[in-house]
């Protein structure tokens, strides 16, 4: 079953299976490690919500949700 | 000399890296064309000196960000004899993946795997040889922290061939794709073909744009989407490599310090009173005259005596023994914050340098215009601006603090969800946060922002967050009101005056994100770094980096005007000089009777009558300083007669006297006279600010954005004085106000939401 990351709940984790979006924030998405196959924890949404923050190769990675919605994981 | 780029992730430890290398003799300067740092210095431990640019820390060398196109050219174009990649050993995997970028250049390249001593401390191995022998390059262990590892480091560097051929971990892949493309490179007879070829084969913009690009990549790729492909294949090869060289221990337990720290200062409760509470401690430390509260809350709470009352000194500003001095300095009827006791100490210091000169000259026999002119000219101008220097500093420690400790990230992420709404960041906040306590550190910050048009949108709304010096304005002013009419609150006036400060601001960002810097809300990509604790000798470096800056800023352009402006307002028409006491016959005086009328819109043109002339004089003294505003009022009311004694610190007597004496001029009616006066405060809050912020903002903004910012905040500030003017001192206006408001508000939030595109419509009509 695959959703997209904007959609996870804290605590779920899951891999990656596809990257969408526009040229320039899928090119970052790419560059910081946001790649198919990568494995992710969904650690917190900030206070109002907004971003998210997520663990993922080792390290800690804040995105907007409208960024995480280019992100289709694989639970 | 040789030279060696430094590259790597930002919070790798490069920045530490580059200042063991380098000490003493590193510089701060600008890459042309952009407002990143460029650093440079001189590595002089050892068998050669060699020359070490430090690149901007970067993920990789796609062409999207400035910092990355910076490396990406300067490795390419100025081809540095060697690049040092500091890598996290902490975090191998993604650090990793810009060091495959950089291997594919004809350049050579070692690996400085940085904070080995953590990595060890958790109790995970990393087999160096091995990581060596997969990468091709050499690996040297290093903790830039400690210093430990840096010569050998340097000394293999040093030792390293001249030439090294590029290779890739994409070979197995795209073998095909990238032959095709490498032929076309290596045609071209480009150098570095294999960086180039791979870079076409992810649809990279600057390569796109070489004659036959395009082709090449048809051919190659076949129309396949190889970006997604490339990014996949070198984690992959990384993971593989990865489990070879590094060896867990244990599992990693579950919670680090890193995390339990985080869970509070992200909690989704206390995160933003927790954030709250840091910054009033920040501006507490930095501003307040009294420590801590010892003193009590509320003046009448204030029990400790001060030094006159204790029989120490013998009466305020006078003479009094240099033991005392230094004891005011600290405490004087109330305990002082840090911020305020490194003023007192540099004012003390400078008040002594001052008054020595000027005895000097008066005993030399210099004419008095002379002493006038070195005395409270030239010297009292360029003291008047480092004397902000002791608490921008102190602003400027507790901030970096922030930043390096990695707080700074989080509370990005904790406000980026406001500050989206009005097409910025959560970046933007700091920036203008610190505006309240000084627009020049504030307009430093801005270099935080990645979006060229966020950062002028930014430098040039942080003139509106009141700066401390803009704060005696608002009290005299205020106080001058309540005192001459008997109504209102003084301290209500001041808070709505930085309201109103703010919603300028917010409406100013809104209207310029909408037109003229239209751009998309910037990406919100970010890593969180981990928190760690900052180093003694990076934050001392980065303060000196911007004493120096500021420093030559005083002297240069704020000594020249503050001269400009002491002569204009010391001399008459017949160049003769005028002591303070006659400036209402100065050149100064007349340009303000000149330009009296062009604020008669706001309230206080020639309405005020004869002595209207001062609200404009101080308007433009205050181009220097702001405090420069109230001691002009002072001094003219001084000598129009408007107030006899001896002046006041705060300026209230002579305002109130000021008020009185117009108001038995023109007879103007108290409501007008008292919305001229708001409108006053919120021109000068809203206009230019001082000429050391100016220089500032000059610096940081765009090539060509200066001028206009200029005009920009002359036009804000003459709108906001005009409406609250005229809503203020007629009732009619107010609808078309009303109307005008509505209006411009309908259009910025239709276009929002794409309901309405002026230029399609204009299109539509052409046609």
């Amino acid at each position: 079953m695959t959703k997209p990351l904007n959609e996870f709940a804290a605590g779920e984790s899951g891999r990656i299976k596809a990257v969408t979006g526009e040229g320039k924030i899928r090119r970052r998405l790419f560059d910081m490690g946001v790649t198919p196959g990568a494995e992710l924890t969904m650690r917190k949404k900030a206070p109002l919500g907004d971003p998210i923050e997520i663990t993922l190769r080792g390290y800690e990675l804040t995105l907007r949700k409208s960024e995480a919605a280019c992100v289709e994981v694989e639970l | 000399m040789k030279t060696f780029a430094l590259a790597g992730n930002p919070n790798c430890g490069k920045t530490t890296l580059f200042n063991a290398l380098t000490g003493a003799t590193a510089h701060v300067g600008n890459w042309p064309g952009v407002t990143v740092d460029k650093r440079e210095g001189v590595y002089k431990g050892g068998v050669e000196n060699v020359n070490i640019v430090d690149l901007p820390g970067i993920y990789s060398l796609s062409p999207y960000t400035p910092e990355e196109v910076i490396s990406r050219n300067f490795i390419l174009d100025e081809k540095p004899e060697g690049i040092i990649n500091i890598v996290d050993a902490t975090n191998l995997e993604r650090n990793l993946y810009l060091t495959t970028q950089l291997l594919e250049m004809d350049i050579p390249v070692i690996i400085a795997l940085n904070m080995m001593d953590e990595v060890e401390k958790s109790g995970d191995k990393i087999d160096v040889k091995a990581l060596e022998e997969a990468l091709g390059v050499p690996v040297a262990e290093i903790s830039a922290l400690k210093k430990s590892g840096v010569k050998q480091l340097m000394d293999r560097a040093i030792a390293m061939p001249a030439e090294r051929k590029g290779i890739t971990v994409l070979k197995g892949a795209l073998e095909k794709q990238l032959e095709t493309a490498c032929a076309f490179y290596a045609a071209e007879e480009v150098k570095s073909p294999l960086f180039h070829a791979v870079k076409l084969l992810e649809n990279d913009e600057l390569e796109l744009e070489k004659k036959g690009a395009k082709e090449t990549l048809e051919k190659a790729s076949c129309g396949e989407d190889l970006e997604a492909v490339i990014a996949d294949e070198r984690y992959k090869y990384i993971s593989a490599n990865l489990a070879s060289v590094k060896v867990k221990s244990v599992a990693k337990e579950k919670l680090t310090k890193s995390d339990k720290i985080d869970r509070v200062l992200t909690h989704r409760v206390w995160a933003i009173p927790v954030f709250l509470v840091v910054l009033f401690f920040v501006f507490h430390l930095t501003f307040s005259g009294n420590l801590l509260f010892l003193n009590g809350f509320t003046e009448e709470m204030g029990w400790m005596p001060s030094l006159v009352e204790l029989g120490l000194a013998t009466k305020e500003n006078g003479a009094n023994n240099f033991g005392v001095e230094i004891l005011a300095v600290f405490y004087d009827g109330t305990v002082y914050s840090p911020g305020v006791i490194l003023t007192n100490f540099l004012n003390l210091f400078l008040d002594h340098i001052s008054d020595g000169i000027v005895t000097l000259m008066e005993n030399g026999g210099a004419a008095e215009w002379a002493t006038g002119l070195v005395g409270d000219g030239i010297l009292g101008g360029i003291f008047a601006v480092l004397g902000f220097l002791p608490q921008i500093l102190t602003l400027f420690l507790f901030f970096s603090i922030m930043e390096d400790t990695g707080y700074m990230a989080r509370i990005a992420f904790v406000l980026d969800r406001i500050f989206r709404r009005f097409g910025l960041s959560g970046r933007a906040f700091m920036p203008m946060i610190m505006g309240f306590g000084c627009s020049i550190p504030a307009t430093i910050n801005t270099r935080t922002l990645a979006d060229e048009k966020e950062r002028t949108a930014t430098v040039r709304v942080i003139p509106f967050f009141s700066c401390g010096a803009k704060l005696p304005i608002l009290t005299a002013v205020a106080g001058g009101i309540v005192a001459a009419f008997g109504i209102g609150n003084a301290d209500v006036i001041t808070f709505c005056m930085y309201l109103l400060g703010i919603c300028t601001a917010i409406v100013c960002v809104l209207l310029m994100r909408n037109t003229t810097l239209k751009g998309e809300t910037p990406p919100f990509i970010m890593e969180l770094p981990a928190y760690h604790l900052p180093g003694f000798k990076n934050l001392m470096l980065h303060l000196w980096d911007k004493t120096k800056h500021f420093v030559k800023k005083a002297f240069t352009i704020i000594f020249a005007s503050t001269i400009i402006i002491w002569l204009f307002s010391h001399l008459s028409w017949r160049w003769g000089y005028l002591p303070d006491e006659q400036m209402n016959d100065s050149i100064l005086a007349s340009l303000g009777m000149f330009i009296q009328p062009v604020f008669t819109p706001l309230g206080f043109g020639s309405q005020l009558g004869k002595f209207g002339w001062v609200f404009a004089v101080a308007a433009i003294t205050g181009l220097i300083a702001k405090e420069n505003v109230i001691a002009t009022f002072t001094t003219l009311a001084l000598c129009i007669g408007a107030y006899a004694g001896e002046g006041t610190e705060e300026g209230v007597e002579e305002l109130t006297g000021l008020i009185n004496i117009i108001t038995a001029d023109t007879g103007i009616s108290q409501g007008d006279f008292v919305a001229a006066l708001i409108a006053f405060i919120a021109f000068n809050m809203t206009t230019i600010p001082c000429f050391a912020a100016c220089a500032t903002a000059r610096a940081e903004l765009p090539k060509g954005k200066f001028n206009r910012t200029v005009l920009f905040w002359l036009t804000t500030s003459y709108i906001v004085g005009a409406i609250i003017y005229t809503v203020g001192a007629f009732i009619w206006p107010v609808a078309i106000w009303a109307v005008v408001i509505a209006a411009v508000a309908t259009f910025v939030v239709l276009r929002n939401i794409g309901k309405f595109d002026i230029v399609k419509i204009f299109r539509r009509r052409k046609k």
